[in-house]
């Protein structure tokens, strides 16, 4: 029995060595990502060692999630895909009814450690839809599109009501990005798109007053300087103040006295800004753009629809992480509560971003282990 | 049903290419937006960190530098030889963090055990407290004895958060002799906050109040000096980036002799009543004296309500600056002002005689105007009439110069308005004219007020401060020096007092300069020749020109006639009004007394005292010294 468990231990590691299933230029940035977002974060925590170590620690946890999944092929995903979505949508129901959390139901105490489902759907909803498409006729018609909504607005909806719009818009996106990308006709994007518009006075009516608050906010900062409009004004002035070249590690003001809230989280960006200027936002920003391209360009080349579908789903989402946290730190977008990828501090958002990078991975990895 | 997955999957099989092929333009397409919306958050980052660069740089600066206050060194006052009249004085108060007490009230009601605290500290403290950061060391009680800091420091322990802090408290060292003049210092109050420049005054506990503190505070204040200091989100300092010293304020030399002023005061005796004395040369003050006084050092840390409703209650109005806010009714002081008023509008020449029966009549009317003397002076010319203080002299004169030229006249010697002293809170009085009754009382001006109007009675109020005034100008034959306080300004302890320039004076409001001589002859034989306040001058190096004057406390409601040496002594206000060399003089002084006798009785040996203070006993040195 040990003998046998020692064997294919042994075996594993050579299958391992010989074909390691990642990808080295995505590796290689994401690494670069995580090293400037523990240097970051150890200037906003105004050099809280602590912080960044347990940061450390969830980045290792979820690279090593990520080449974990990079071992499963694919196929086995597939496979997967409607219990793993099923068993999520599960999850969420549990937390609308027996959640926990400050103000808002998102967090499941499994005893041992509290776990957010809706970390889990951000990969399990990209997941269906392409699982959903990659049976169906494409380029969708109405009737696909009809189910893909579903498929897409029941979880979004339940992460919504929690409430976690930022999260809910994330989800939401990454399926409409598997939609797109199998080829849905202009005309239809516009006419859905049309449709939205028109059903944004009603999802008003549906918004939390705080979540009313960021959108007037967001529209006029300056009528309510020192409450709701706060946040985005001392943002505004750490990003501003931060000019070409920013005002240098550790030495930005708004950030290391206080002045701007969330420094470590929401608004890290704006420290990132303050400190390292124009052109440190510009080389960030080019690194994320390399990144989403490079799931794009592993996306295209994977081997079949499900595949090509959940990556380029999973590449686009990254970026609306970027272009929502960023909005919304200069206040071209709303105050919605999403991290920057993998410089905001926080656990699990990071996990689960790595996990998805282990899914572009095996789908890298795997692109010619079958005729095409 | 059926059909639908047949075709689907004979479909899916035929166009796996050409799936393949539409993902890549998709991606591409998406891809591209992508790149299209990073660029447009790009462009924002560069609208906001080129375009509007200074602009959110500056709000980061005032984010965080933040200026704290130091509040300067109160300039101090000395007297015209430097005599000093207030200082600053080392001491020790309380101060608390409030942010570091758990239990306020508790703490306060603990403390007050130890240190006597009163509402009054309370009520500043809380108030402080309310315009104050929590993190900020607020004052709860000034000046602390030995006592109360021996006893504090074993108790210490007891009251974190609350400390005994050194700091400079103003303090008088002639108490009450100058209370009046040089005034007081208090704690700043709600009223004074709102009037206050905010900045200026951010580090300062108390403001001038009354006197000289509060007409110069200005000058004594300073400038504040202030720390920049790097302050978090809460404003609590972190560090400091730059440091300017605060400036002290100036240094104020008063024209006041302080010990004239301690001859006058002394010389009362503790009887209410006004004193002042005026270099008619050049306007200067040279003593300012209203009994009874205060102990001004009382109102520095606050006054207890108790202390404060006795002075402001008691029957002799403490509180009150006589000098210049006190009214009384000049009486025959008036006269030398009319008797030249008769010359100067060509009524009277000074041989013109007056013959005095006891009575005046106004032609045509049957009411009689007194003479003093029972029986009258007999026929009296222009000096016998003043040093005589006959009363007939003056009715007739008054009368033909009509109320219209009367108080034209008068005027120019500055009655009927304040003088302008720097001082605050000087007193208009009165001068009898058509447009006062009518303003007033909207009525007539009669010929019976201006008969007794000649004699400086009826509507006349005048101050002291203004009697001094109309001394000083006739002293100066006709020249008028505004009388003021200040004489010289020193900027800080190491630099020369700059003395300041007079202010050149108008011509003489006399215009025959003959006319001035029978005046003064008149005045110098009140006091030489036999006059109301005849020997005054005995023993005196110089000649004194001078004019009694004793008015009657309440009007006159019957026609009982009553000599001055059987009425009751609180029947009489007393005044005396001298100035000396005669003919050139140095000093002009005016008493007021508000019972007496008569005013040679009682008002005119304080003016001689204060001569003798200023001219004899001090061979008049110390008018041509400067500040030392």
């Amino acid at each position: 029995m040990n003998r046998n468990i020692v064997l294919r231990l042994q075996l594993w590691a050579l299958r391992a060595l010989r074909r390691p299933y990642f990808d080295l230029p995505l590796i290689a940035a994401l690494l670069l990502l995580a090293l400037c977002g523990l240097v970051t974060l150890y200037s906003a925590s105004d050099l809280d060692r602590h912080l960044v170590l347990s940061q450390a620690a969830r980045f290792l946890l979820g690279g090593v999630l990520m080449l974990a999944i990079a071992r499963i092929p694919p196929s086995v995903l597939r496979n997967w895909t409607p219990w793993l979505y099923a068993a999520s949508l599960l999850l969420l129901v549990a937390v609308a009814v027996l959640g926990q959390g400050r103000g808002a139901h998102r967090w499941l105490n499994l005893g041992v450690m509290r776990f957010q489902p809706s970390e889990l759907v951000k990969l399990t909803l990209p997941m269906m839809v392409a699982w959903y498409l990659h049976a169906r006729e494409l380029p969708p018609r109405w009737l696909s599109l009809a189910a893909v909504a579903l498929l897409i607005g029941a979880p979004a909806l339940l992460i919504a009501k929690q409430p976690d719009l930022g999260t809910a818009l994330l989800v939401a996106a990454s399926g409409v990005f598997a939609v797109f990308l199998a080829g849905l006709a202009w005309w239809r994007i516009v006419l859905v798109l049309g449709a939205a518009a028109g059903a944004a006075p009603v999802a008003w009516h549906f918004m939390h007053e705080y979540q009313k608050n960021r959108l007037r906010m967001f529209l006029d900062p300056e009528s309510d300087p020192l409450g709701n409009g706060w946040h985005i004004i001392q943002s505004e002035i750490a990003v501003g103040s931060g000019g070409w070249f920013g005002k240098g590690w550790h030495h930005g003001t708004q950030s290391r006295l206080e002045f701007l809230p969330e420094h470590t989280t929401d608004f890290v960006f704006a420290v990132f800004s303050e400190e390292w200027g124009l052109i440190g936002v510009i080389a960030l920003i080019v690194l994320y753009l390399f990144i989403v391209g490079r799931g794009l360009m592993i996306a295209a080349n994977a081997r079949d629809t499900y595949s090509r579908l959940l990556a380029g789903a999973i590449s686009m989402a990254f970026f609306v992480y970027v272009m929502v946290n960023g909005g919304m730190i200069t206040g071209l977008l709303p105050v919605v509560g999403v991290p920057l990828p993998l410089i905001s501090y926080g656990g699990t958002s990071a996990v689960s971003l790595l996990a998805g990078f282990g899914v572009l991975m095996s789908i890298h990895g795997h692109r010619k282990l079958l005729p095409r | 049903m059926s059909r639908r997955p047949a075709s689907n999957s004979r479909k899916r099989i035929k166009d796996a290419q050409h799936e393949s092929a539409s993902f890549r333009a998709r991606a591409i397409a998406g891809f591209a937006l992508i790149t299209l919306c990073l660029l447009l958050l790009g462009a924002r980052f560069a609208y906001l960190q080129i375009t509007r660069h200074s602009e959110f740089s500056a709000r980061s600066d005032s984010n965080r530098i933040s200026v704290r206050r130091v509040a300067p060194t109160r300039g101090l006052i000395y007297d015209r030889n430097g005599v000093l009249l207030a200082d600053n004085i080392a001491a020790f108060r309380l101060e608390v963090v409030p942010e570091q007490i758990k239990d306020l009230s508790a703490m306060l009601a603990d403390l007050g055990a130890v240190v006597a605290l009163s509402d009054d500290d309370i009520e500043h403290f809380d108030a402080l407290r309310k315009a104050k950061h929590t993190f900020e060391s607020i004052p709860l009680r000034f000046k602390l004895s030995e006592d109360e800091i021996a006893r504090f420091s074993t108790e210490r322990w007891r009251f974190p958060g609350v400390d005994v802090v050194p700091y400079l408290t103003r303090a008088y060292p002639q108490g009450e002799q100058f209370a009046h003049l040089v005034g007081y210092v208090g704690r700043i109050d709600a009223a004074d906050a709102d009037k206050l420049n905010a900045l200026r005054y951010a580090g300062t506990t108390h403001i001038g109040k009354t006197g000289i503190e509060r007409s110069y505070e200005d000058a004594l204040h300073g400038e504040p000096g202030y720390d920049l200091v790097e302050v978090n989100v809460d404003k609590r300092p972190l560090r400091v980036i730059e440091r300017v010293a605060s400036t002290p304020g100036k240094n104020l030399y008063l024209s006041i002799d302080a010990r004239l002023q301690r001859v006058a005061e002394d010389a009362f005796e503790g009887r209410a009543g006004a004193a002042v004395a005026i270099d008619p040369r050049n306007g200067e003050v040279l003593a300012m004296v209203s009994v009874p006084s205060f102990d001004p050092n009382l109102f520095v840390n606050g006054i207890g309500k108790v202390d404060y409703s006795t002075l402001l209650n008691a029957p002799d109005k403490p509180l009150l600056d006589r000098a210049i806010a006190a009214g009384y009714t000049p009486g025959s002081t008036v006269k030398p002002y009319v008797a030249l008023g008769g010359l100067e509008l060509g009524l009277r020449r000074p041989d013109d005689t007056v013959l005095s029966v006891g009575e005046f009549f106004i032609p045509g009317q049957s009411r009689g105007y007194r003479d003093d003397k029972r029986g009258g002076h007999g026929r009296v010319d222009l000096v016998q009439a003043i040093a005589q203080s006959v009363n007939t002299y003056f009715y007739s004169l008054a009368l033909d110069m009509g109320i219209d030229r009367f108080s034209g006249w008068m005027s120019k010697f500055g009655f009927g308005k304040p003088t302008g002293i720097d001082l605050l809170g000087e007193s208009a009085g009165v001068l009898p004219s058509r447009e006062w009754k009518r303003g007033r009382l909207n009525q007539a001006f009669y010929p019976g007020e201006t008969v007794i109007a000649g004699i400086g009675q009826g509507y006349w109020v005048i101050t002291p401060i203004q009697l001094a005034q109309a001394a000083s100008i006739l002293a100066a034959r006709g020249v008028r020096h505004p009388p003021h306080l200040l004489r010289a300004i020193q900027d800080g302890l190491n630099t020369p007092a700059q003395v300041i320039a007079t202010v050149p004076a108008d011509p003489s409001i006399i215009h025959n300069a003959a006319n001035w001589i029978p005046v003064e002859q008149g005045m110098i034989a009140v006091v030489n020749g036999g006059g109301t306040a005849n020997g005054l001058g005995t023993g005196f190096p110089y000649v004194i020109a001078g004019k009694t004057g004793t008015a009657e406390r309440y009007s006159r409601t019957d026609e009982t006639w009553t000599s001055i040496s059987t009425a009751p002594i609180e029947r009489h206000q007393v005044l005396f009004e001298a100035f000396a060399p005669a003919d050139d003089a140095r000093i002009a002084v005016i008493v007021a007394l508000e019972a007496g006798r008569s005013g040679a009785h009682d008002a005119a040996p304080i003016a001689r005292k204060m001569l003798d203070a200023w001219l004899k006993d001090d061979d008049n040195v110390r008018t041509a010294g400067g500040p030392t």
